[in-house]
């Protein structure tokens, strides 16, 4: 579907949808809904039950963190209309405390995806029937894709011996992170290497 | 095609016998006059029997029939999987895969090893019985490799268990694995011992 039908089809969906959704954008050949979080069940319902959509496949539910914004995070929708062969991509807005309704029932595919999102961003769903962390460490502290997290996070474990179990500790690094550039130093990056400065030519 | 008749023969061709490497000066197949194997062959022809220490029999049982626990965490598996089949072939080495930690003698820690897998990895290696052996391979069980500063990824996995052998690589070579399989039995051979 070229640019001019997708525009076309965000603008009747958007139509459609009256006060759930507010804006509907083409980018890359994709179309993208922008709709309120609120009403995310309904706006789902459409998008399935419709016979001219027909978006019956969940492709993914995740979210993106924006730490400078008011409402942090997106919550984004993947969905895949094989009727029309067109994806497309709802995006609600969220902060830390905004309760996103859980599309469970309408998309059950969508449990494992939810947990994710939970686990991973905080993003909290309601109606959702198992809310438990998905992929992090039992007793795990924090949201890990957050922007704000530290990439070494706050524990590391180690078996002791005296105890005879694995202890969680407070991290404690031998070296710092380090940041590489991967700059190529014939395009513009300048390592001095100690001592090669007396060699510079005075300009 | 090679098995086909060819144009100056109407005989199909056959392969030769291999021939073996012979020893230009003695015209026998390398290693015939060994001294150590001339000694035992002698000895087992002329008495029957031979004489060596117990632990060094122990020792030597034990090289050669080593059960891995197989604990693929990651892509390193893959080659550990690859190890285990007929081009490398552990198991001309009596290096044999067992699934059942009570079972096995050795576990190859293969792959990244979360903190939520870290008390699972320790339990698998309680439930071994002594003697036991770890083999630690790729760079993310020995030290965390790529993942060293990550949130939930172990630091090497000799904060979990004991390791004796560790292999480099990301991920190291079927070869690279088998050498170190090679090495740990190097090791039992020399610093073996059957007291616990």
């Amino acid at each position: 579907m070229d640019d001019g039908k997708l525009d076309a089809l965000g603008q009747t969906i958007v139509s459609a949808l009256g006060g759930a959704a507010s804006a509907h954008a083409v980018a890359f050949n994709q179309l993208t809904i922008t709709v309120d979080a609120g009403k995310i069940v309904d706006v789902m319902k459409h998008l399935r039950d419709d016979p001219a959509l027909r978006f019956v496949n969940i492709t993914d539910v995740t979210a993106v963190d924006y730490p400078g914004r008011e409402k942090r995070f997106d919550v984004v929708y993947h969905l895949l209309s094989p009727t029309l062969n067109e994806r497309i991509r709802v995006r609600a807005e969220a902060d830390e405390n905004t309760q996103v309704p859980s599309i469970i029932d309408v998309f059950p595919g969508a449990d494992w995806f939810e947990r994710e999102a939970y686990d991973l961003y905080g993003v909290i769903f309601t109606g959702h029937p198992d809310m438990r962390r998905l992929l992090t460490d039992y007793g795990f502290d924090g949201h890990p894709l957050r922007k704000d997290f530290p990439l070494t996070g706050f524990v590391e474990v180690r078996y002791d011996d005296q105890e005879k179990r694995v202890l969680y500790e407070p991290v404690r690094l031998n070296q710092e992170f380090r940041k590489f550039d991967f700059l190529s130093p014939w395009e513009g990056a300048d390592y001095p290497l100690p001592g090669d400065e007396k060699a510079e030519p005075k300009a | 095609m090679g098995l086909s008749p060819t144009a100056t023969g109407s005989s199909p061709a056959i392969a030769q016998a291999p021939k073996g490497i012979l020893d230009p000066s003695t015209g026998k197949p390398v290693g015939a006059n060994d001294p150590f194997f001339l000694e035992v062959n002698h000895e087992l022809s002329d008495k029957g029997f031979f004489v060596a220490a117990a632990d060094d029999l122990i020792t030597w049982a034990r090289t050669g029939s080593l059960m891995w626990m197989t604990f693929g965490l990651a892509c390193c598996a893959v080659e550990m999987m690859q190890v285990s089949m007929p081009r490398y072939d552990v198991e001309r080495f009596g290096f044999a895969p067992r699934a059942s930690p009570r079972q096995s003698d050795v576990m190859i820690v293969a792959g990244t090893l979360t903190n939520k897998m870290a008390p699972a990895l320790r339990k698998v290696y309680d439930q071994m019985p002594e003697p036991r052996y770890v083999i630690s391979m790729g760079s993310c069980a020995n030290g965390g490799g790529y993942y060293h500063y990550s949130y939930s990824v172990v630091r090497g996995c000799d904060r979990i268990v004991p390791i004796d052998i560790y292999v480099p690589g990301c991920p190291p070579t079927a070869e690279a694995l088998l050498y170190g399989v090679l090495l740990l039995q190097k090791k039992i051979r020399r610093i073996g011992t059957i007291e616990r």
